[in-house]
Formats: structure tokens, sequence, C-alpha cells
């Protein structure tokens, strides 16, 4: 046997198995045609029936999208997209007014419950709320009564324009402003719904908060934005997970999160993203996710942390930031992307280090098979202001093979002589011999893969909620089993 | 238990073994000695499968069923163990939990259940207080920045819960200083019983000392050129290889 063949062994193993969440519902919607001009822009704002404060918002990032172009800088290959070929708008059609979750669509209730999500009184998730979002419009959000006794607000972006337009009028754009960059200018153009979330002071929010997000329509894009107030003292925990149906043509995620923490305020935000990665071979049909997500500690003492499982999509790119601007504010990224197949991630973070004494720390694991590429990029950025800020940084590549490839570019950038930054970078390979070792001992090699996976990202997977942290493991397992097992 | 004949094996395309024939039945201590690129190490890697190694010619039967057929993993689950001699180092795998994995994939064979963290646990404790190993070593990573000394004793750890019915120790004191070698020896000879059998692949007549082989074969240039008791390792120890291959 020689190294050629034994290799192919190894591809064999990490085979995706085929993606589950492929299916398509059957759902009337009311979807615009394809194409994006300020009618476009007014027919949203109109169909949601939003204030005029929201259209202006629309108008102007529209405006300013107009003059923007594409960012080229990533390590990112893939065609021009065509930005007039995508409907801005797909709803699923609905009754006027949901008196219970019972009046959820049947369809898109059990859409959800294929995908794990019940939505049903009887079978919620225990101790999680969750915001369901189809198609970028929320179709329900369970727990509001509770979560209401204790005064959080858990709703969809649309229900905070018409019962707490002052909250989004403070806060929609005041983290990621609607020109910060194309994808963003998009978003806040055209986005139709997401979740908000707003604890207030004083209060740990009493169960884990989740949106999942489910792309069902050919053709659209998906332009979803989600806002979470943290008041002063406060905590809370929130999860985002999606999935998409499989189809042939590339589909456009572009979404943005902002957090905003007060004073000693809390915010721990994981994602684990499992859209369609498109055709192993070809790539065809996955999506392309162009993702802005900014978190601002703007009080002292406040902390964010971003945690996120990259395993989906067709091109990842998405920077989860913190802006350090409190006394003693903390921001936290820890990060696994897995790229398999032909998949493309650029991905990272930015700590903007601009309070007193602020520390930030990044731990990034990229997992690199078949002919995928994964880079991590990431900026520290040390403001005068920023007296004994402290960055820490690890940065650790797994190849899987050798035609896949990981790339790692830090940025540092301040002129701040109080500043302590450290950054660690490490490359690693599954070999042969370890495979064998484990074979050896009885242990198959699909197993003795998903160890060594999950040992490489045990740092990060013990940073999400206690729930998520095995559906992550067995996703990840799931995402390099050989088929055949 | 094991039958080899007329075994025929190489790497990368050259044959390395030319007619191996080896017998070994239970509760045997077999010595495969010989000098340093004679084929030692490539009969061991063909007896457990490893992919690199090619099969030429020839036949190896385990318990009355053609071992070459089978992969890997389960010639371990059917109770062959290869105690390395440069175990692998698996950065970021519990060495605890990699212990854990084999047992259970052994119990999964046999029908039995598999055991939880804790149970294993107890087990896992009694076992290296026999080879006086330190508790650290359960948390650390697979043989990751273990001493050389260390990781062999992993491998007799490996032995003493796996349980293996034929063990095959490839050059398991080199590297190891004579305290060190003491203890690996005294823990291998406590797990030897009359229903298991143990191939020694060494270069030194030394390890024969505490380990007390039945018969010791002489492997040159991929053949086996003499056999004998252990008196064949005294008169090696004595007189070296170059008489003995002087007098094949």
């Amino acid at each position: 046997m020689n190294n050629q063949t034994k290799q192919t062994d190894v591809h064999d193993v990490l085979k995706d198995r085929e993606y589950k969440y492929g299916f398509v519902t059957e759902v009337e919607t009311d979807t615009l045609p394809k194409g994006l001009s300020e009618d476009v822009v007014r027919a949203i704002s109109q169909k949601r029936n939003e204030p005029d404060f929201m259209l202006e918002f629309r108008l102007k990032a529209y405006q300013q999208w107009l003059k923007m172009t594409p960012p080229a800088w990533p390590h990112l290959k893939y065609p021009p997209i065509d930005f007039q070929d995508i409907s801005y708008y797909s709803a699923p059609k609905k009754k006027e007014k949901l008196e219970s979750m019972d009046d959820v669509a049947p369809e898109i209730r059990e859409t959800f419950e294929k995908l794990g999500i019940p939505l049903s009184e009887q079978k919620r998730l225990a101790n999680v709320a969750v915001d369901a979002v189809f198609d970028s419009v929320s179709v329900a959000t369970t727990f509001k009564k509770k979560l209401a006794e204790v005064g959080v607000i858990f709703c969809s972006i649309s229900d905070a324009l018409h019962d707490h337009p002052e909250l989004i009028k403070k806060y929609l754009g005041s983290v990621v402003p609607v020109g910060d960059n194309f994808y963003a200018a998009l978003n806040s153009a055209v986005f139709t719904d997401g979740s908000f979330v707003y604890i207030p002071p004083n209060t740990k929010c009493p169960m884990e908060l989740s949106t999942y997000f489910r792309i069902n329509t050919e053709g659209s894009g998906q332009f979803e934005r989600t806002l979470i107030i943290c008041d002063k003292n406060s905590q809370v925990s929130y999860l985002e997970g999606c999935t998409a149906p499989t189809f042939d043509t590339n589909q456009l995620h572009a979404a943005i999160v902002e957090l905003v923490a007060h004073e000693h305020a809390d915010i721990k935000y994981s994602t684990v993203q499992n859209w369609y990665a498109g055709d192993p071979e070809t790539g065809k049909g996955g999506i392309y996710n162009f993702v802005t997500k900014r978190g601002k500690c703007e009080g002292d003492h406040s902390k964010i942390s971003w945690t996120q499982i990259e395993t989906g999509s067709a091109i990842t790119w998405k920077y989860p930031s913190c802006i350090l601007k409190g006394d003693y504010s903390v921001g936290e990224f820890y990060s696994v992307a897995l790229t398999n197949g032909i998949q493309q991630a650029d991905t990272g973070t930015k700590m903007i280090h601009i309070g007193k004494n602020t520390r930030s720390s990044v731990i990034s694991k990229g997992i690199s098979a078949d002919r995928s590429s994964n880079a991590y990029r990431g900026l520290v950025k040390v403001l005068k202001s920023a007296k004994n800020a402290r960055n820490y940084t690890q940065c650790d590549s797994m190849l899987v093979g050798d035609k896949c490839s990981a790339h790692t570019f830090p940025y540092i950038e301040g002129a701040n002589h109080t500043a302590q930054l450290e950054h660690e970078a490490s490359t690693s390979k599954i070999s042969e011999e370890q495979l064998f070792y484990f074979q050896q001992r009885g242990i198959s090699k699909e197993d003795a893969i998903s160890t060594i996976i999950n040992g490489f990202c045990k740092d990060v997977f013990q940073q999400l909620p206690m729930e998520f942290a095995v559906e992550a493991t067995r996703l990840l397992t799931l995402k390099l089993e050989n088929s055949v097992g | 238990m094991l039958e080899i004949k007329d075994l025929r094996a190489g790497y990368e395309g050259v044959e390395i073994l030319k007619g191996i024939s080896l017998s070994v039945k239970k509760g045997e201590v077999h010595s495969i000695m010989g000098p340093n690129g004679s084929g030692k190490s490539t009969l061991s890697k063909i007896i457990v499968g490893h992919p690199l190694y090619e099969v030429m010619g020839g036949s190896v039967q385990y318990e009355g069923q053609d071992l070459l057929e089978l992969e890997p993993e389960d010639r371990a689950q059917n109770g062959i163990f290869l105690a390395y001699q440069y175990p692998v180092e698996i950065p970021g795998v519990n060495n605890a939990e990699f212990l854990r994995m084999a047992y259970n994939a052994k119990l999964k064979k046999e029908g039995k259940e598999e055991v939880d963290p804790l149970d294993f646990e107890e087990i896992l404790s009694e076992k290296m207080k026999i080879l006086s190993m330190d508790k650290k070593y359960r948390e650390r990573s697979v043989n990751d920045g273990f001493s050389g000394g260390e990781k062999k004793k992993n491998e007799i750890l490996q032995m003493a819960i796996l349980q293996p019915k034929l063990t095959i120790l490839d050059e398991i004191d080199s590297g190891l200083d004579i305290d060190a070698l003491k203890v690996v020896a005294n823990g291998i000879n406590k797990l030897k019983t009359p229903d298991k059998a143990m191939i020694v692949i060494t270069h030194f007549p030394r390890l024969l000392e505490y380990i007390q082989p039945d018969y010791v074969h002489v492997l040159s240039a991929g053949k086996i050129i003499t056999s004998g008791d252990k008196n064949l390792a005294h008169e090696l120890e004595a007189k070296g290889y170059d008489y003995l291959l002087a007098k094949a």
C-alpha cells in the first residue's frame, strides 16, 4: 500500500455524511419579486407596518449600500453575487394575530419538530425559550409569559418595533452602524425580522434564550437581525442554531447581531451553525454566510462572550467582535470552525480595547479536511485610553489530509505600552500512526477521528451551555463520520 | 493459538520477511531476537495489521481463523495486543478516557455492558497501583509529554486493562533504565496466566532475565535461523549474534 491510497482512506472516513436537514417545507409564502431598489425597501417596511423612523433607517442604509462594494480582502473564492437575482422578502403567510403557539401553521410547526425544536406548548424544550425564525420571519416565541414575569422581553424584532419602539430606536444600529460594511448595509436596508431581547437591571435571565434560524424558500436571501440588551447587573445566555434545505443554487445569508452590555452585565452568545454546505464535490447550493456580529461592553465591568461552532455554509465570513468601552470590561471569543469538501471559512474576531484594564481572550480552533480552506483572521486593537489592557490569543489549526489548507492572519494595532498581548499558534495533523494506535486498541477509525477532534476542541466546547455542549460534540462527529460507519 | 506459515511480508514493495513459520500455544512465552533490520518489528506489524505493511505470501491463523482477513480493530478486540516500541502521542485525548474507550470496545465485542467513567475509575486505579504509576497520568493526554519510561508503563497499563490473549512486546526494554525495566517486567509477569501467550521481541538478551521465555528464536535477514530454549539467550549473551550467524 502506498501513501496515496492511505490518504484516500482518511478522506473516506471524513466524507460528509448526508446533510439530514436538507428537506423543503411546502408552505404558502408572501415573496417579493427578485431585485433590490428603493421601492423594494419601502415595500418591505410597508409590509411590516413599520413606524417612520424604521423606514428612514432602511433608506439611509440603502443609500450607503449603493456606494459600497463587497469586501475583497477575505481569503475566499466565489463568483460575484448578483444582488438583483435575489428576493429580499419571503415570509410564510400567517393569521393576523397568533393567539397561542398552536396557531402556528402546522407545516412550520412540523418543520421545527423535525429539526428537534418543538414549538407546541406541551413539548417545549425544558428551560430553553425559543424564537423560531423561518425565512427571516419570527414565527413563534416560546415561554414569553414566563419571561415577562421577571421583566425579560423576548420577542421578534417586528413585535418589539410596535411594543417597545423606544428601545429599538435607541439601540438598533448603535453597535453596527448602518454603513458599517457592505453586508451590514444591505441587511440594514432589507432585514425582515429577527429576535429581540431586553434584560432589565438586576436580573439573571431565568432560562436559556435561543433563536433557531431556518432558511426554506429557494432564491430568497435571509436577512435577519438580533438585538440583545442586557441592563445593569444582569445576565443572559443566548444560543443560535441554523439549518437550511438542500438547493442547487447558493443562498445568501447576511445577518446582523448586536449586543449591548451595561455596567456589570454579562452576555454569553453561542452559535451552532449548520447551514447547508453545498455539494461536497462542487459546492453547489451551499449557503453564503456573510454575517456581522458585534457586542459593545458599554458599562464598566461588563462582559461579552462569543462561542461559535461553525460547521456548515459553503462560505463563512464572520468576525464576532467586542468593543470594550467600559473600564474592566471583558471580551471573549471561543471558536471551532470545521471545513470539509470545498467549504471555505474566513472567520475570527476583533477585540477593540478602549476602557482601562480591559481584558480579552481568543481561542480559535480550525479544522480543515478534504480540499477545504480555513482561515483565522483576528484583530486586537488597543487604544491609548486602554491602560493595562490585556489580550491572550490562541489559534490552533488541525489539518486532515494534504489537500486542505489553514491560514492565520493576526493583526495587532495599538500604541499603548502598558498593554500585554500574547499570541500562541499551532498547526497539527491527524497522523495515520495515531489512528492506527486507536485501532490496535480495538477502537474504530471513525471513533478515533472524532475523539481526536473533540479533544482538540475541548477548550471551546467547555464554553457552551450544558444543553448544547453534547449537541455540538454530536454534530461535529456526524460531520466527520463515514456514511458507511 | 497463533500459527504462522511461510510468511513473506514487507514494506513499500520490499520483501523483509522471507518465509517465517512460528507456532505459539496458550501459556507460552516466545522470544524473537535478532540484530537491527532483521525483520522483528515487521513481524509484529503484520500480526496487528498495520496498513503500511504488506503480506506477500504465506498464512497466519489465530484461534482457528484467518487473521489476515480481519481489520486491525477486530484483531485487537479478539485479544491481540501490541506494546509499542515507540508509543504514539495523542495530544488532547484524555488517557483515562482513551483506556475506557478501548476497554468498552472489548466489552462490547464480548456482548457485555459498557462501563461508565466512575466504574472504570476503580478498575484503572487498581491496575495503576500494580505498575506504581502516579494518578496524574490518568488526567494527561495519551503519552503526550510522557518520558520514555512513563510511555512504556502506559503500554503495560493498557495491557493490564485489556487482558489480551496474545501480547506482543516490541522492544519494551528500549530506553528504560534498570529500575524502570524491573517495574515493567514485574508488571508483565503479573499478567501472565496459563491461557495467555506472549511474543517478546528484543535486541538485548538482558530483558529475558526478567521475562523468562519458553522458546527463543533468532531472526536474521527475514528468516528464523535458529530456535531453542532460554539457554539460547544465554549463549547469545556470551557470544553475540555474529557467532550465531556464522554458525548458521
